[in-house]
């Protein structure tokens, strides 16, 4: 087993800006990124996904400290105002860490 | 005395399921298939008869029509301003100058089982109006100013799924012509009203989800979202008298000016002018709008084009 860490950033938040959002993350070293749709509930209302525009994302970057940091960095400044998104991070063991 | 067609009924299933709290959802992917049926078999039957409209005829219809989107946002707007912030209204206007395709296919249907005809090509005018609304709002929110991307923004607007699948039915039925679409004529024309149901099942449960925000976000939106399409489809009336459509046709138009957009412009409005609520113009547009023209106002909007041609006579 390594004993490599890497940051485990997870963000949940509007599909509409999905294609965006991934632009942006590419752009800031992320080297992958897992998508899934999501539902829930949180200080913007229920978000159901009752229907394609009103859809939630969840999307998953496995990156090194400084790039997750950068990452985030980003998204709060240019989209906490205005869209429903949360953000979170972890530290995970990685048994690759070269993938990451 | 124009009759409730039977797939209205669907959306009353839907709507008082969704209002009860019952347990009934459609998977996204089914909600999704039906859409893009929908708006593939509108496209292809508009597609079919536009091959036997001379463009000589058909040019000054569309720039009627399209003038028609550009005046409609414009119209909603000061109105909206009254009581909204400037994004919000400007937002909000855009939804109500764009159109709905889910209201157009009940207005089709309605007309048939009413045994009215109607211009077979009228669905280049849905695909038409779809557009226009989008671009002056964002005027109105933004200005002329550099901020918007409107490269991204028409990549959205022209690349949606809306506007792909509806615009590639009408260049597929043009192509294939009546001979050539009568294989595929059993999905899409004869199960129509079949998949437009299941659809109206699904909006019903949508549109009472949305009604719950209604309560919290005040009279205003449902007055605005009763009154606002009752004027435009006076408008859509008109012109469509104006560029001489048959009755079928004229309420048509009407029918497209007072319905408002719940797919497009939510999306193209979330990225261009974000600090807008999208919660206040979803819920005018499918809790209030969207129950309304499907309920009681397409039969106004036939009643209303009937008028409109005696007068005009």
């Amino acid at each position: 087993m390594s004993n490599e860490y890497r940051k485990l950033l997870t963000v949940i938040t509007e599909s509409a800006i999905e294609r965006d959002l991934l632009a942006d993350m590419e752009r800031l070293g992320a080297h992958g990124y897992t998508v899934t749709d999501a539902r829930g509930k949180g200080s913007r209302g229920v978000r159901d996904a009752g229907w394609g525009e009103a859809g939630n994302i969840r999307v998953e970057v496995l990156c090194d400290d400084a790039t997750a940091q950068a990452i985030a960095l980003h998204l709060r400044m240019r989209y906490y105002d205005n869209y429903a998104m949360i953000l979170f991070m972890s530290e995970v063991q990685v048994l690759r860490p070269e993938k990451f | 005395m124009p009759t409730l067609d039977p797939v209205v009924l669907f959306f009353l299933l839907g709507l008082a399921a969704g209002l009860a709290r019952a347990d009934l959802r459609l998977p996204g992917a089914g909600y999704e298939f039906l859409s893009m049926v929908l708006l593939l078999a509108i496209g292809l039957k508009g597609g079919v008869e536009l091959a036997r409209q001379s463009p000589a005829e058909l040019l000054p219809q569309l720039g009627a029509v399209l003038l028609m989107g550009i005046v409609l946002p414009l119209a909603a707007y000061p109105v909206l301003r009254w009581r909204l912030a400037r994004p919000d209204a400007a937002s909000i206007a855009a939804h109500y100058g764009s159109v709905s395709v889910g209201t157009f296919a009940v207005a089709v249907a309605f007309l048939a089982s009413n045994g009215v005809d109607h211009e077979a090509y009228i669905p280049v005018f849905v695909v038409l109006l779809e557009m226009p609304a989008i671009v002056v709002g964002i005027l109105l929110a933004r200005g002329m100013g550099r901020q918007t991307d409107w490269n991204r923004l028409g990549h959205e607007v022209f690349l949606g799924k809306g506007m792909v699948l509806m615009g590639g039915g009408l260049l597929i039925g043009w192509a294939a012509g009546p001979e050539g679409m009568r294989p595929l004529g059993g999905l899409f024309f004869d199960l129509f009203k079949g998949f437009l149901a299941l659809f109206l099942l699904e909006m019903g449960l949508i549109a009472a989800s949305q009604m719950a925000s209604l309560r919290r976000h005040g009279a205003f939106l449902v007055v605005f979202g009763i009154v606002m399409p009752l004027l435009s489809a006076l408008l859509g009336g008109w012109v469509g008298w104006l560029l001489g459509l048959s009755v079928g046709g004229t309420a048509l138009l009407a029918t497209l000016a007072a319905s408002a957009s719940y797919i497009a412009v939510p999306a193209a409005m979330r990225l261009a002018v974000p600090e807008a609520n999208p919660t206040l113009s979803l819920a005018a547009s499918l809790g209030v709008t969207f129950p309304f023209n499907v309920l009681v106002g397409i039969p106004i909007y036939l009643d209303l084009a009937r008028l409109i041609h005696r007068l005009g006579a």
